[in-house]
């Protein structure tokens, strides 16, 4: 489990995690509706977090706890 | 072009490496890529942001150069105590040249060493006693100070000083902020874990006391984030963002002031030029106060044109208007500085190892004067730091992380550069080496770099530098080369 910030590119999300220097573009996220926001997020270098589904964040940047599922650190 | 190829260059890579053992070889080897531009991401060819290999020479600093000496240092009406031995403080005093105005002493206070200057009785018995009575004599000694940080060197990490707590205590006695840093050197691999400590303590202890507080707003305000006024560099960049009707809110942290920091979440639009030291604060920033931040690059004509076209979209039309009227008015005489100094420099090739944001920022600066980059790295960078450099370096160019001083060397010695830009450390043994040397961490003296003005003088200085005769009369008389006595002969 790892902070991560979630903030808006210009295409679509970007995710950052300041403890390994991680930013990268958000491929595709599980849910991304105004009641129901987050789960399986998909990073363009490969990797694969979760955060727990929850109500979509009135503002973005928004930080939040997410795990590391699979693929590069 | 790059002057080696990419076989050549990767050749060269590992011919340096072979006289390492086989463990450290196989550490360094992922430290030392060849630049390719077609990748997006450096992670895979690059190691950053780790452990320097012990049993080489390093040329890193520590947390508390990060937080003291970088971020914390050059604000000006704030007076920062180095808490512990002597030595630190005074080392870090001043050398990097933020310039400042104010009468120093009175309300001003970077050039002056504070320093709890402990002793072994400290160590055995704890500093906070120390600490308290320090806070109070500089309150009587210096009442213009307009707040206090704590910077605690590695022996107050080491005997568990509470520092918090007599912060909290005389802050509540003095009316004043008193900020603990817990910077202690022995944290992190490098000054960088300083600079988010800093930025940490800067969020914590400074950035929201004025929230609520009336603040007459104008919709150009912004701030400068990242620029530490070395040799002048805030005030070259200011003028500049002023001239095209912005107003620059805070200066963080080159001649700036409490108050500025206080003021910032008022801002607009944030302007980071160090990305590496101040990309916290912006990142919290934009997620509290919603401000979005822009990474902007005042070196040479071409990226300063590119940089305030970028801020310029942040804003209306009459702030588009003013940075074309900004560019149109500086292009001439910028075009009268190139003519003068490319004919004498164009072609040349440097070699850049230098911390923070200059190892790429300035190679648009070297190819508006015809120069070439052809190595470049980073002391303490991290893979964020990469993928923004692969971008702005040539293909085939050799580009190293947290570099040895025999990895160094033997680069310099192997790619002949003809002029070399790093820090105070390396800057004598390449002078001895035969090599024309600036130090691109303080401006060696010199200054401002940035923006227009900055341009004129970086470009004078690096011609005095290369084309000084003196560097044909390093060779003594009985090591030239045999042509030349033959000449004599003839």
């Amino acid at each position: 489990m790892a902070n991560i910030m979630i903030r808006r590119g210009d295409e679509g999300y970007v995710f950052y995690m300041p403890k390994r220097d991680i930013e990268d573009k958000i491929v595709s996220m599980e849910f991304d509706t105004p009641e129901k926001w987050g789960g399986e997020l998909k990073l363009k270098n490969g990797g694969l977090y979760f955060i727990e589904p929850q109500a979509a964040p009135a503002r973005l940047p928004y930080s939040v706890r997410a795990k590391r599922l699979d693929g590069v650190e | 072009m790059a002057a080696l190829t990419r076989e050549e260059t990767q050749a060269l890579v590992q011919e340096v490496l072979e006289v390492y053992p086989e463990k450290a070889k196989k550490d360094r080897a992922k430290h030392i890529m060849v630049n390719d531009k077609s990748l997006e991401s450096s992670k895979k060819c690059i190691t950053s942001n780790r452990k320097s290999l012990p049993g080489v020479m390093t040329m890193r600093g520590c947390a508390y150069a990060g937080s003291k000496g970088v971020v914390w240092g050059p604000i000006k009406d704030m007076i920062s105590i180095s808490h512990g031995p002597i030595g630190c403080g005074q080392y870090a005093r001043g050398g990097r040249r933020n310039y400042y105005v104010g009468t120093t002493g009175v309300d001003t206070f970077c050039e002056i060493n504070f320093t709890s200057d402990f002793q072994e009785k400290d160590i055995v018995f704890g500093g906070d006693k120390k600490l308290t009575k320090l806070i109070d004599e500089i309150e009587m000694l210096f009442p213009l100070n307009k707040g206090i940080s704590v910077q605690s060197e590695c022996p107050i990490g080491l005997i568990g000083d509470d520092i918090e707590a007599v912060s909290k205590k005389a802050a509540a006695q003095i009316g004043k902020p008193v900020v603990p840093v817990r910077c202690e050197g022995f944290r992190g691999v490098s000054q960088s874990l300083g600079h988010h400590i800093a930025n940490d303590s800067v969020r914590d202890w400074i950035l929201s006391n004025r929230d609520g507080q009336a603040f007459e707003k104008t919709p150009y305000d912004v701030a400068i984030l990242g620029d530490y006024n070395i040799g002048g560099d805030a005030w070259a960049s200011r003028i500049l963002l002023e001239e095209m009707g912005l107003r620059v809110v805070a200066q963080w942290s080159g001649d700036g002031t409490l108050a500025e920091m206080e003021n910032t979440p008022n801002v607009k639009l944030n302007l980071l030029h160090c990305y590496r030291s101040m990309n916290y604060i912006s990142r919290h920033m934009e997620e509290k106060y919603g401000i979005p931040w822009l990474e902007y690059n005042f070196f040479g004509p071409t990226k300063i044109a590119e940089s305030l076209r970028a801020i310029a979209a942040h804003f209306d039309d009459k702030i588009k208007e003013g940075a074309e009227r900004v560019i149109e008015k500086y292009t001439a005489p910028m075009n009268e500085v190139i003519a003068k100094y490319k004919p004498r420099l164009q072609g040349k090739k440097v070699m850049l190892y230098v911390g923070g944001l200059r190892p790429r920022h300035v190679v648009g600066a070297y190819e508006d004067l015809g120069m070439e980059v052809v190595g470049t790295g980073y002391e303490f960078a991290h893979n964020d730091d990469y993928d923004r450099t692969m971008k702005d370096m040539g293909d085939a160019t050799l580009i190293y992380d947290d570099a040895t001083g025999h990895e160094l060397d033997e680069f310099v010695k192997a790619m002949k550069p003809d002029l070399i830009g790093s820090g105070i450390k390396e800057k004598y043994v390449f002078h001895k080496m035969g090599f024309p040397f600036r130090q691109m961490h303080s401006w060696d003296y010199s200054g401002p770099y940035h923006g227009y003005d900055g341009f004129a003088i970086f470009a004078k200085d690096m011609d005095l530098t290369l084309n000084n005769p003196c560097w044909k009369m390093l060779k003594a008389p009985w090591d030239k080369s045999e042509p030349a006595a033959e000449q004599k002969a003839a």
